[in-house]
């Protein structure tokens, strides 16, 4: 369990966050809508200890933590892999920042190729694959992070529709297969259909939750079905709202 | 017409028309002598320009080992500590307003009319370049992936190995660039100061005897040695930084 806890944040004195709290369940998949701006990246920001918060707690497994630094695997918008090394290199960078990457990691990076279906271009680098194969490799190297939580800040927003759908299921396989407990902002009211256990509709200055939705039922799920779309349209107003 | 083949027919083109104006306005060879004179000049006198060379290319290179052994962990002091750069930033913009003639008297007597000046010379001007470029490199890093190394734990050593060195790189050879082919004025204006060998000691020898021609020659030599050590800095570069250039390679009809 993760649990936030009156997350404050100001800027200028001005509060981005005010006692902002939610609580993840293990192993759950999280999904926080919102409007632009209303300060989704700057919740990241506090989480992964990138920048200090006004106030708060966070605790992980019932343990104070002050942030979840090397508990949580990160993956962005942009793909961020490293130019100057290989895909392989790229997926075990986690690994290799704390020590050499032994037999077993290797091993274990190959066979997580072979499930990403990006077998046969271990050495291949960046600027030779296509964005989706790019992005599968980010994907790698948030499972590589060992940790038991991943955080997720758009990470299908810069995909095509094709790349988008196999991303998706992808993302699910991280949640069923790896156990992790997923925290994940979107634009794309779709993509939280298709993933989340729970959908956060966010609102702005500061930000806070304006709606839980808890979604039941066995994923991936088919976001154009009748009472998802419905979901869909009161998501949107909901969202709407919040925008004017 | 190949692309590579551009600079031999510019360069001949220039050379030609330089022939020319000489041949059809009968310089005498101690105001511009034709290139055909020069090149007679390097061929006859090849030994001794060789051995002065040769000094002189000894003088350049201990130059850049000498600033790049400086520069390289200044720039990551100063990418480390904010307050370091702060503090020196205002000194380093100051060494590269002062003329480098105005220190070269100074620096013969500090260092001797050997080989210390001349090196210390070409160090000081290849310095700056590298230094303020390198730094420029760690500093344009690009945030996402300073999140993603801050968010996996890495120290700085780590960071540093793994992502700005390479990051900067690009960076650092192009300031690595420029350095080099401006060390030899460096250490030509320190032979000129006070030395009994190199170019710049044969330059002044020459130039007192009115053989305009022999200073022409040594500044071809010079030239030649700025551009081999350009090169040299260029094919590093191109195994080193492949990410930058090979995914460029083939978009060729771009602006």
């Amino acid at each position: 369990m993760l649990e936030i806890h009156n997350f404050t944040k100001r800027f200028n004195g001005r509060p981005v966050l005010f006692d902002f709290s939610l609580s993840l369940p293990r192993q759950s998949f999280t999904v926080l809508v919102g409007p632009s701006g209303c300060g989704k990246s700057t919740l990241f920001d506090l989480l992964m200890g990138v920048m200090p918060r006004d106030g708060g707690t966070l605790a992980f497994e019932g343990e104070e933590i002050p942030d979840l630094r090397t508990r949580a695997g990160y993956m962005a918008q942009k793909d961020l892999l490293l130019p100057w090394r290989s895909l392989l290199e790229n997926a075990l960078l986690p690994v290799a920042v704390k020590r050499t990457p032994s037999a077993a990691d290797l091993a274990e990076a190959r066979d997580l190729f072979r499930t990403l279906e990006l077998s046969g271009f271990e050495k291949h680098y960046p600027w030779q694959v296509s964005g989706g194969m790019a992005q599968r490799c980010a994907l790698a190297r948030t499972i590589l992070f060992h940790a038991p939580a991943a955080l997720l800040d758009e990470p299908l927003s810069a995909v095509d529709a094709i790349t988008r759908q196999s991303l998706r299921n992808l993302l699910l396989l991280l949640q069923s297969r790896f156990e992790k407990t997923i925290l994940m902002t979107t634009h794309d009211v779709d993509d939280a259909l298709f993933l989340a256990d729970r959908i956060v509709i966010l609102s702005r200055s500061p930000l806070s939750v304006k709606e839980e939705i808890h979604l039941t039922g066995t994923k991936p799920r088919n976001p154009a079905a009748h009472d998802l779309f419905l979901l869909k349209t009161r998501i949107l107003n909901s969202l709407q709202e919040t925008t004017s | 017409m190949k692309a590579r083949s551009l600079p031999f027919v510019t360069t001949l083109s220039f050379l030609c028309l330089w022939e020319l104006i000489c041949r059809l306005r009968d310089l005498p060879p101690f105001l511009l002598p034709a290139p055909s004179r020069i090149a007679g000049v390097l061929l006859s006198e090849a030994p001794l320009l060789l051995r002065h060379a040769c000094v002189t290319t000894f003088e350049i290179l201990l130059g850049i080992a000498l600033s790049l052994a400086a520069a390289l962990p200044l720039s990551v002091a100063m990418f480390f500590s904010p307050t370091l750069e702060r503090s020196l930033s205002p000194l380093l913009i100051a060494s590269q307003a002062i003329p480098v003639f105005a220190v070269a008297p100074l620096l013969v007597v500090w260092f001797g009319y050997g080989i210390g000046s001349k090196v210390v010379m070409a160090a000081l001007i290849i310095f700056f370049p590298v230094t303020v470029t390198l730094l420029q490199g760690f500093k344009s890093c690009d945030p996402g992936l300073r999140t993603l190394f801050f968010v996996m734990g890495a120290d700085f050593r780590r960071t540093m190995r793994f992502l700005y060195w390479p990051w900067a790189l690009p960076y650092f050879f192009a300031g690595l660039r420029v350095a080099v082919s401006v060390a030899a004025i460096g250490a030509v204006i320190g032979e000129w100061v006070g030395s009994l060998e190199g170019l710049g000691f044969l330059m002044m020898q020459a130039n007192a005897r009115l053989r305009v021609d022999m200073v022409f020659a040594c500044v071809m030599i010079l030239s030649c040695i700025g551009l081999l050590l350009w090169s040299a800095v260029s094919f590093l570069e191109a195994r080193c930084v492949r990410w930058v250039r090979e995914p460029e390679k083939n978009r060729t009809n771009l602006l």
